[in-house]
């Protein structure tokens, strides 16, 4: 009764539940990340920037940003598709595929990697018919970009479908009585309404993508220069107890997911004061 | 008196919702805290269940102080508004709830928990319902169900937080007469929260009129209406007509024109807010007249329910008026009006307050 | 929608002609429908038959003998071991959380729903980096863990710290929105109804929440069951001992023994596809609700 963070509320169990939270959330995230950055913070300079502007962690950089970028794109293109697809038009089987949209999700990605690695081999399912035209997938950078698309796949189909579902079909209908064509109509009137919906879901995406481990290492080949990506220089320096490059390298990475995060909150809100009333 | 309320502010961050509010409803009465959105009636029967804290000030049932007192422990029965039925349990078991949950030393036994549920259901005429769900029901049995709910835990009072708001009118006026007779049998103390005039003054023993915070009037409804003692008041209850004056020598004057007034209290020359309820103006046809009021006919409705005559003020540089006046149809064929013809009002009984700062926050005519 | 062009092949130049406005021609439509189902097959389709057909391809006997041998099974138990520790834990935060943050009001509420949604960004790589920071023999605290004879690195407290945090916000992000539209009247109708606080949480809230809780708690255990990158930094991938099973997965890939590494990932996949199933099933429950 007497807590003065909060407005007086008769419902109990906030200083509990509020408690509890606070604590656990402390002792498993804020502490740990918290010490990342101190034990960053505690190398010099010169250290730091020798670690994190190595020419081999800067190839890796490249690729994993270049090709975090290349997958969330592809899914910014398909996964608007489909879920136009899912939404819009009627077709056997369409509510089994929508329930699969998940499946990167929820499947475990060391699975995804190697069921990848297997498929697009040149040897494999896919990958031989690409071999024809001598085009790699496996063990190549295309191949880290099929493992990131994969992976970021639900998350532009999950953004937009429910704001496509929600949208009023009155607007078309007003466009198409105004004159405009069907493409004119997609163009400037859906479009523009589900333009914040689809950069969030590009970012998320991206950012998973970006932080992304288990299903590339078994598509990549791990080449250092070539198809190394950061979180697996990470792996390798600590496991070869270089802590102090490998928290560099993390500290950097971790402020491009913080800066994603921003990014991702940033257009929610702007989402949602679009079009709340 | 059954529940007092005694200095209850609130304040929500830089709003006052209640400011300083005095009240003391009787017992076994139904009382209706009337006000439009934002006057702090539901804020103020939140207070009084428990479900809000006030700032400062004493809530007491019977003379017991209850300010400390957590809402489960007050024995108050709350209505919601949008119903707050449990969704996932029978109408038996929502009406159940409150005597299941009791500890297991005072719970009635299982079939006398039955009896009384049933009893309740019967009460209230739904009965056949009891194994139903929430979402099988419309939205007046669904109101009635949660009424029953509340009365199951037998309260000492019973709040009721805009009981009809979500309910299409004709439902509405249905449950209203229902209620009112249930009360007549039951005679719990009961508060019911409403922004609709018509409802407060049909329902209810006695009525709470509030505004910004604060109790404009108290009384029974035929003191409310008859007497208001403000002009918010006035003009919350019923349409109005409004005319802006001075008064002066008896009489007020309203731009060229002048209506005879007779009031000791209000000071010579002072601005003025006169109000006339829409069948208490009569239209003078005669163009020779020269007593009322002049105004323009814009449009005669002699059909419907409410047969009137909508007319505006001649523009004398000032905003253009409307008044309406309530006349039966077939007297309204009798004066044979046309659109754009200008007669007089006259007034047969007017209500005059003198204009200051604060009878200023009054609305205009509705 | 689509039947108005479908079935009007008598009035067939009509049909041409008349098209609902909000539809695209015929030939469209089916390009695109065709375009994405090519699009989801290749990345989602195949690789799900690709896996089970590598497991079952020499038939159920050697699917079964690959997933109870000694290293398989013990990579099994340890896998429900630390899931059967994390996903309570991550029961009683979400519930927690949720319950403070939709039915109160509280300075700093959307950062802390930030904070909750943070461990979804950060790569699993670092979160198992940050762990062998502090708790590595090389680590902050390991001087201090040797002395005591504790080990959390390459042993079994490290998996599950590192998966309690990398599945931390899966069960409190289903029951945020969940208990935000709810609201808070049917609690307070039942307080006004005399309830403790405890019996209304029991009787009123959970029975409302439990479909978003039960979704919450199967993806959860479904991510926790196959987090790779952060306890691949943390286990030391001890075969029998510290591998978990996707860990195990990569063990059997790298040493060729393909089938065997197809049927342990078979498991993890017909877990991924239970949950899709269920929450299909809790969409479909509630739309019909």
């Amino acid at each position: 009764m007497s807590n003065t963070a909060k407005a007086k509320s008769v419902i109990p169990g906030f200083n509990i539940t509020m408690g509890f939270s606070l604590l656990y959330l402390t002792f498993i995230f804020l502490i740990p990340v918290g010490g990342l950055l101190l034990y960053t913070s505690l190398m010099s300079w010169d250290e730091f920037w020798r670690a994190v502007s190595h020419p081999q962690v800067v190839a890796s950089y490249k690729l994993s940003f270049g090709a975090s970028f290349i997958g969330a794109s592809i899914n910014l293109v398909f996964g608007f598709l489909a879920a136009w697809v899912l939404v819009r038009y009627q077709f056997p089987g369409k509510r089994l595929i929508d329930a699969l949209i998940d499946l990167p999700f929820a499947l475990p990605t060391a699975v995804a990697g190697i069921a990848l690695v297997t498929l697009y081999a040149s040897t494999g399912w896919v990958g031989q018919y690409f071999e024809l035209f001598d085009i790699r997938i496996a063990y190549t950078q295309i191949g880290v970009v099929i493992a990131l698309t994969y992976i970021g796949l639900p998350f532009v189909v999950r953004t937009v479908q429910p704001v496509l579902e929600d949208f009023e079909s009155e607007l078309e209908e007003a466009s198409a009585a105004l004159g405009a064509s069907r493409l004119t109509t997609i163009r400037k009137v859906i479009l523009p309404a589900l333009l914040p919906a689809l950069l969030t879901g590009f970012a998320l995406a991206f950012a998973r993508a970006l932080g992304e481990y288990g299903s590339v290492v078994f598509i990549s080949g791990n080449l250092p220069y070539a198809t190394e990506i950061t979180p697996l220089l990470i792996v390798a320096k600590a496991e070869q107890y270089d802590y102090n490059g490998a928290a560099a390298i993390g500290t950097v990475m971790l402020f491009a997911a913080f800066i994603l995060l921003l990014v991702i909150n940033f257009l929610q809100w702007w989402s949602s004061r679009r079009f709340s009333h | 008196m059954s529940i007092r309320v005694e200095n209850i502010s609130k304040r929500f961050g830089n709003f006052v919702a209640l400011d300083n509010i005095s009240l003391d409803l009787p017992e076994g009465q139904l009382t209706a805290l009337l006000g439009p959105s934002g006057s702090g009636k539901t804020t103020l029967l939140r207070i009084i269940a428990g479900l809000e804290a006030p700032d400062s000030g004493k809530i007491e049932f019977y003379g017991k102080d209850q300010t400390h007192q957590h809402v489960s422990e007050r024995g108050v029965g709350f209505v919601f508004q949008h119903y707050a039925l449990f969704k996932h349990m029978t109408v038996f078991e929502n009406v159940a709830y409150g005597l299941t949950v009791k500890p297991r030393n005072e719970r009635p036994s299982k079939a006398e928990i039955h009896k009384r549920v049933m009893s309740l259901l019967e009460l209230v005429q739904l009965d056949w319902t009891a194994h139903r769900y929430p979402n099988q029901l419309s939205g007046g049995q669904r109101q009635r169900i949660a009424l029953a709910r509340a009365l199951a835990v037998e309260p000492k009072v019973l709040l009721l937080d805009e009981p009809f708001g979500a309910l299409d009118a004709k439902v509405r006026a249905e449950l209203r007469r229902w209620l009112r007779k249930l009360h007549d049998e039951i005679h719990v103390t009961s508060v019911f929260v409403t922004h609709d005039q018509e409802e407060a003054l049909e329902v209810s023993d006695r009525i709470v009129v509030m505004n910004h915070g604060s109790v404009e009037q108290e009384g029974t409804p035929d003191e409310v209406y008859e007497h208001p003692a403000t002009p918010f008041v006035y003009g919350f209850l019923g349409s109005v007509n409004l005319f802006h004056g001075r008064f002066e020598q008896q009489q007020i004057v309203v731009g060229g024109d002048a209506i005879p007034h007779q009031d000791e209290l209000l000071n010579h020359g002072s601005d003025v807010y006169a109000f006339a309820r829409p069948n208490e103006l009569t239209i003078v046809t005669d163009p020779t007249a020269s007593h009322g009021i002049a105004a323009k006919v814009t449009q005669v409705l002699a059909y419907g329910l409410n047969p009137r005559v909508e007319l505006e003020s001649i523009a004398d540089g000032s905003s253009v008026q409307h008044f309406q006046v309530s006349l039966p149809a077939h007297d309204i064929k009798a004066l044979a009006l046309e659109t754009g013809q200008q007669v007089r009002l006259v007034p047969s009984r007017l209500k005059v307050f003198e204009r200051t700062e604060a009878s200023a926050t009054g609305d205009e005519a509705k | 929608m689509t039947t108005v062009t479908e079935t009007t092949t008598l009035t067939l130049d009509r049909a041409d002609v008349w098209r609902r406005a909000t539809e695209e021609p015929q030939w469209v439509r089916r390009l695109l429908i065709g375009t994405t189902l090519v699009f989801l097959a290749l990345f989602l389709i195949l690789p799900l038959i690709v896996v089970l057909y590598g497991a079952f391809e020499q038939g159920l006997k050697v699917w079964y003998a690959a997933i109870t041998e000694p290293d398989a099974a013990a990579s099994i138990r340890l896998t429900l071991l630390v899931v059967a520790i994390v996903v309570p834990i991550n029961i009683v935060f979400g519930v927690a959380v949720a319950w403070a943050i939709a039915k109160f009001e509280f300075r700093g509420k959307t950062i802390l729903i930030s904070l909750i949604d943070m461990p979804f960004a950060i790569s699993p790589v670092v979160v198992g980096l940050i762990f062998v920071i502090l708790f590595g023999s090389q680590g902050w605290l390991g001087d201090w863990l040797n002395a005591h004879d504790l080990r959390i690195i390459y042993a079994v407290p490290g998996i599950v710290i590192v998966i309690a945090f990398g599945t931390l916000p899966f069960i409190a992000r289903e029951l945020i929105p969940l208990m935000q539209q709810q609201g808070k009247q049917e609690e307070e109708a039942s307080l006004t109804l005399g309830a403790s606080g405890w019996k209304t949480f029991w009787y009123v809230t959970l029975p409302n929440i439990k479909w978003g809780l039960l979704y919450g708690v199967i993806l959860c255990n479904a991510r926790a069951m196959g987090e790779f990158g952060a306890v691949a930094v943390v286990s030391g991938r001890i075969r029998g001992e510290t591998n978990t099973m996707p860990l195990h997965i990569e063990v059997l890939y790298n040493e060729y023994m393909f089938t065997a590494a197809f049927a342990v990932s078979s498991l993890l996949t017909g877990l991924a596809l239970v949950t899709i199933a269920i929450k299909s099933f809790i969409e479909w429950h509630e739309k019909r609700a």
